[in-house]
């Protein structure tokens, strides 16, 4: 069983990850965007991280909205109400529980995923975030690993995709040959996850 | 309709200089009379380009006098940020509603609409038929 102190590493690991990868996803973001998801992200999760920290929820719901909230309010560009929407959506779908299954996790991200195609509706193939996080919604169901090697195959699928949501829309076929940033971000939390299962020698 | 409680009109742009100068230019064009209140939500709190759910939240605060509040936004995030904050509840004062309108023309109409007494019903319709209006 996940419970609010596995969420709570799941958090601390994707802020890191985003901390170290930060360079990397403004670089790629630079190609086809305004050259700052890396850093809105890094200034996001270093704000969950600190909240959390702050002060533990006690449910793995409760980690989520609380972090969900953080980003909307001190992203400042879309990221922030996409991830924010992603992980609220789905710490709302875990309810009160004081811990979940894998499998009760996979499907309450479903639904987190599913808000945020309709929050910013885009589908598979847009050319962003989704297209790491829908395949790896549907592998979670698997295993972690399975999970995150959906998410980073999500990712680099993005590649000859034409961008058809956000600023890198306006590129159009500009935008083949890029990899879309969000996307790969999306697969930075979908690899922490596993990490964090890892660790714990957890599985689904 | 009474005018003593007008509409509220929040103006969101990923610039702070945008956001404050389409405030004055509608306030301006609004003039004749007491104008409805008008808050500017530009950029982020530290002066850069992007989307402020702290500002945002503040601007509606500012603005809100029971009558309601529209909410006017221009490009990706700030639509995604003022979606995401309804979304959430209590974020943004009841009566809140986000506008599908262009957002200087839909400005200039909302103020005008709230200036004159218009109900936040009235105040949405008269922003979002600025879309009506083709330049070509």
């Amino acid at each position: 069983m996940l419970d609010a102190d596995f969420f709570h590493r799941w958090m601390s690991t994707t802020a890191a990850s985003v901390d170290r990868e930060a360079a990397h996803l403004t670089e790629l973001d630079s190609a086809i965007g305004d050259a700052d998801h890396g850093s809105n992200l890094q200034r996001g999760f270093t704000a969950v991280a600190a909240a959390l920290d702050k002060e533990p929820p006690q449910t793995p719901g409760a980690v989520l909205m609380l972090a969900g909230r953080q980003l909307i309010s001190t992203v400042g560009g879309a990221s922030g109400p996409l991830y924010g929407t992603l992980l609220r959506r789905t710490g709302k779908e875990l309810g009160d529980a004081p811990a979940v299954t894998a499998e009760e996790l996979a499907r309450a991200l479903g639904a987190g995923v599913a808000a945020v195609a309709q929050l910013g509706g885009a589908q598979a193939g847009d050319k962003t975030m989704l297209d790491a996080l829908l395949p790896a919604v549907e592998a979670l169901g698997t295993s972690f690993e399975a999970g995150r090697d959906a998410a980073l195959a999500g990712a680099l699928a993005t590649v000859p995709l034409q961008a058809r949501k956000g600023r890198a829309s306006y590129l159009g076929e500009r935008s083949i040959g890029h990899q879309d940033p969000g996307a790969t971000s999306s697969a930075l939390l979908i690899d922490a996850l596993a990490e964090t299962a890892g660790a714990v020698g957890g599985g689904a | 309709m009474s005018a003593d409680r007008q509409v509220g009109i929040v103006l969101v742009s990923h610039s702070g200089p945008v956001a404050e100068s389409v405030a004055e230019l509608a306030r301006g064009l609004a003039a004749g009379g007491a104008t409805a209140p008008v808050a500017a939500a530009g950029g982020t709190p530290a002066g850069g380009l992007g989307t402020s759910a702290e500002l945002i939240a503040e601007a509606a605060r500012s603005v809100d006098g029971g009558a309601g509040v529209a909410v006017l936004v221009d490009l990706g995030s700030a639509v995604l940020t003022v979606k995401a904050m309804l979304a959430e509840g209590d974020e943004l004062p009841d009566g809140a509603r986000l506008v599908d309108a262009p957002f200087v023309e839909g400005a200039v109409a909302a103020v005008v609409t709230a200036s004159a007494g218009g109900d936040l019903d009235a105040v949405v319709a008269a922003a979002s038929e600025a879309y009506d209006y083709r330049k070509a």
